[in-house]
């Protein structure tokens, strides 16, 4: 009965979506009130029907509804209950699902907080949504259900993929698709602004708060992915340029582009044209994240011709709702005009820089991920591309893009004077450079490479001291960008720390077995066995110390999930301020002894720490009262007279 | 100089810096591609020695033997096998039977040294690489029984 009601709801959804998608449409191009008025209770109530239906399948989960085709396929009757809650998005069909609703809270949220906006722009944003959200419940009715049932009832369900029991599985996809979905509002920003033929000031103002929201829930989601790879799959690494994370990596970088272009737009009316590109590309690179990933197209390209039906909906979807908004690009960039001019040096032309480099980036992660995808669709071969290409791009990409960031938020807008910016910025260089040459010492080692990293963190810190300085009276979005580019200086630190100094040592070790690792010495105390409520494990007890001094004692455990007779390594991790002590336990050797690997991470925690400051500087940003208020009569000429 | 000449400089610029990139992402990219070659080809010599190179098929049973940290197992496409040889903890999802992928390089003596045993987010997961050869080694064979009747 409840499957049927969330089908349901489902089915009520796209009636709605589609009403809410043309209606306020045609009606904002008529300038007709009423069917305009359509847009904000439509919304409202598509987002209901949607998170109804949600609530259905995850009720379907929570009792162990084993008629239901894709609970019998991602969950079971022992697993505990907050991971068959999360075994609702463990999958296809239910994570199809998940991005539905996350559309409806954006569009509700859109419903709520526009009442500052023009009538016909709200009119023609949740038309827009309306039209995304009608592609994608269209595409799980027709081709993904996840309320079909299967008959007979199973008994059981096989179970949730043990890796994906882990509480960072309960709140990482949410976040990641919040953020992923959250561009979609970008999009329909850009999209709506595109059909008014109106790009201006007023339009990146407005647009600007929900790109930052949802880039905030983007960070959050790829760091949390990050530290969950980290701790759950056991070997200490925390990116491995696997293309599902460089799925979601790609529409960051151009996400974190379009912030800044944004900022030109709102500011100076320049940059118009690439803004709105910006904007729409975010979007597709979210689209091509989610459907890469929960496609099955990443196992086998091959995937596709086994169920057609799915890949010819993804394409149509694709085609319209990007190939749309790219004609009426090309159709109405001309009108746009290019906004106020900057000379060489200046705020514009950094920012510029900036976004070039990002681009640049999001374009050599994509033909890396890509082109093996496409080479193999066409029958050309396996081939693969692996993290030495990626770090070999990235590095040259990223330090200019770096150092430039020191830059930038110090320079004036229109034009600025060399000269003045060298007096300004002396101190932080020198400062830079003198930690950078010296502090590599204190580790031990001296490395070219983090020297370079630590340059560069310090002077972005430093850099965001001066800006801090500079101006008592400064808005909170400017705070928010001192924050988030202090969150890049101390995410620097950390991936430097790690790939400079890390260590680590695989051993076999019996009982009482000590392995010494840089001052560390870690003692195998004691293998047993335990059980989980759906695992039986193999516990060790490892005793650390340094100097003779306990440090702590770690149990790392080797799990088998009962279900599927699936081994789990479970880490041992000490997290501390300048490093993670890792110790992981691997087979057992027939005399006895156990594999254990054991490491020490200097500052890695700095990796998400700066993650999570990024993430709290765009809320900070996103916050600032002037992105809430109209705008006043006088303001908005003034806006008007940059823009033309 | 002019405002025309300094667009023109700018742009020029532009392209430069442009083609700088590109050339480096492009040169990066050539030299980490790994290419891949299934235990059939590495038998008929076609695979590379002393060069970094992707195998794939499945464990086969019972070959698994562990030697202190290293451990040794054979990788199967059913017609054909290959010895390697790895160092330290396997992936959780590494059993004897079951698809496999193996990064590293063949040593003269036609053992495999895998640096990288590769393991997926992915549950009833069998590695496209492993897939393909086990694939390529049957219609190899069904080939050679047709043209022998």
């Amino acid at each position: 009965m409840i499957p049927e009601l969330g089908q349901l709801a489902l089915s009520l959804a796209l009636i709605v979506a589609l009403v809410q998608g043309i209606l306020p449409l045609v009606g904002a191009a008529r300038g007709d009130a009423a069917w305009m008025g359509v847009a904000r209770p439509a919304a409202q109530a598509q987002a209901l029907l949607v998170a109804f239906a949600f609530g259905c399948l995850v009720y379907s989960f929570a009792t162990n509804d084993f008629s239901v085709q894709y609970v019998v396929q991602h969950s079971n009757s022992q697993l505990p209950l907050h991971y068959r809650i999360a075994g609702a998005w463990g999958g296809h069909e239910g994570s199809f699902l998940l991005w539905c609703t996350m559309l409806g809270v954006w569009m509700f949220a859109v419903s709520l907080f526009s009442a500052h906006l023009p009538e016909e722009m709200t009119a023609r944003v949740l038309g827009v949504l309306g039209l995304v959200s009608a592609g994608f419940i269209a595409f799980m009715l027709f081709t993904s259900n996840p309320f079909d049932r299967v008959f007979p009832a199973a008994a059981d369900g096989r179970d949730l993929n043990p890796l994906l029991q882990d509480p960072g599985m309960v709140i990482h996809p949410p976040m990641l698709y919040m953020g992923y979905v959250g561009f979609s509002v970008a999009y329909a920003f850009a999209v709506a602004a595109l059909f008014s033929g109106r790009l201006d000031a007023a339009w990146a103002r407005w647009s600007r708060p929900w790109t930052t929201v949802a880039w905030m829930f983007l960070t959050l989601g790829i760091a949390l992915g990050s530290g969950w790879a980290y701790y759950e799959l056991g070997w200490g690494g925390w990116w491995f340029w696997d293309p599902v994370e460089n799925a979601s990596f790609m529409p960051w970088l151009i996400g974190t582009a379009l912030i800044h272009s944004l900022a030109v737009t709102e500011k100076r009316g320049a940059f118009r044209s690439w803004t709105v590109l910006l904007a729409i590309i975010a979007f597709a690179l979210s689209l091509l994240g989610t459907f890469l990933v929960r496609s099955g197209v990443l196992t086998s390209v091959h995937a596709f011709a086994v169920d057609p039906k799915r890949g010819i909906f993804i394409l149509g979807l694709f085609a319209f709702m990007i190939g749309g908004a790219l004609v009426l690009y090309a159709w109405r960039t001309a009108r746009i005009g290019l906004g106020g001019a900057f000379a060489p040096v200046s705020r514009e032309s950094l920012l510029l820089a900036n976004n070039v480099l990002l681009a640049a980036a999001a374009g050599s992660v994509m033909l890396g991920t890509l082109y093996p995808l496409l080479l193999d669709a066409v029958g050309g071969g396996k081939i693969s591309v692996g993290p030495p290409y990626f770090e070999a791009v990235f590095v040259p990409i990223m330090a200019p893009a770096l150092f430039l960031m020191g830059v930038g938020p110090l320079a004036r807008w229109k034009r600025a004077s060399l000269p003045e910016l060298a007096v300004l910025l002396r101190w932080a260089l020198g400062v830079s450079l003198a930690v950078g040459l010296l502090l590599p010492f204190a580790f031990g080692e001296w490395h070219a490479l983090v020297g370079f990293g630590l340059t560069l963190a310090v002077w972005i810190a430093a850099t965001c001291a001066l800006g801090l300085r500079r101006g008592l009276r400064q808005t909170r979005s400017h705070y928010g960008m001192l924050l988030a580019h202090l969150g890049v200086a101390v995410f620097v630190v950390g991936v430097t720390l790690v790939k400079g100094y890390d260590a680590e040592q695989d051993a076999n070790m019996r009982p009482g077995d000590t392995l010494a690792l840089r001052d560390y010495v870690f003692r195998l105390d004691a293998v047993q066995g335990v059980n989980g409520p759906n695992y039986r494990a193999a516990q060790a007890k490892v005793t650390v110390t340094r100097g003779g001094k306990p440090v702590t004692v770690l149990y790392p455990e080797r799990r088998v999930y009962t279900v599927q007779e699936q081994t789990m390594t479970e880490a041992a991790i000490d997290t501390g301020f300048a490093r993670d002590l890792y110790v992981s336990l691997g087979d057992p050797l027939p005399d006895g002894a156990w594999l254990v690997k054991a490491q020490v991470k200097p500052f890695i925690d700095w990796i998400w720490g700066g993650c999570l400051l990024m993430a709290l500087g765009g809320l900070l940003a996103a916050s600032d009262r002037r992105y809430r208020v109209a705008m006043p009569a006088a303001q908005r000429e003034a806006a008007a007279e940059a823009a033309a | 100089m002019k405002p025309r000449h300094k667009r023109l400089a700018a742009i020029g610029f532009g392209l430069a810096a442009l083609g700088v990139a590109a050339t480096l992402v492009l040169s990066a990219f050539r030299e980490n591609l790994v290419f891949f070659f299934t235990p059939s080809q590495i038998a008929a010599q076609e695979a590379p020695q002393g060069k970094t190179f992707r195998i794939g098929g499945m464990v086969q049973a019972g070959s698994v033997q562990r030697d202190g940290v290293e451990v040794h197992f054979l990788v199967t496409d059913t017609a054909k096998s290959v010895p390697v040889v790895y160092r330290g903890a396997l992936p959780d999802l590494f059993r004897e039977g079951k698809g496999v992928v193996a990064q590293g390089q063949l040593g003269a003596d036609g053992v495999f040294r895998a640096r990288e045993v590769l393991a997926k987010h992915d549950e009833n997961y069998m590695p496209p690489e492993a897939s393909e050869a086990v694939q390529r080694a049957q219609q190899m064979e069904e080939r050679m029984s047709k043209t022998l009747k």
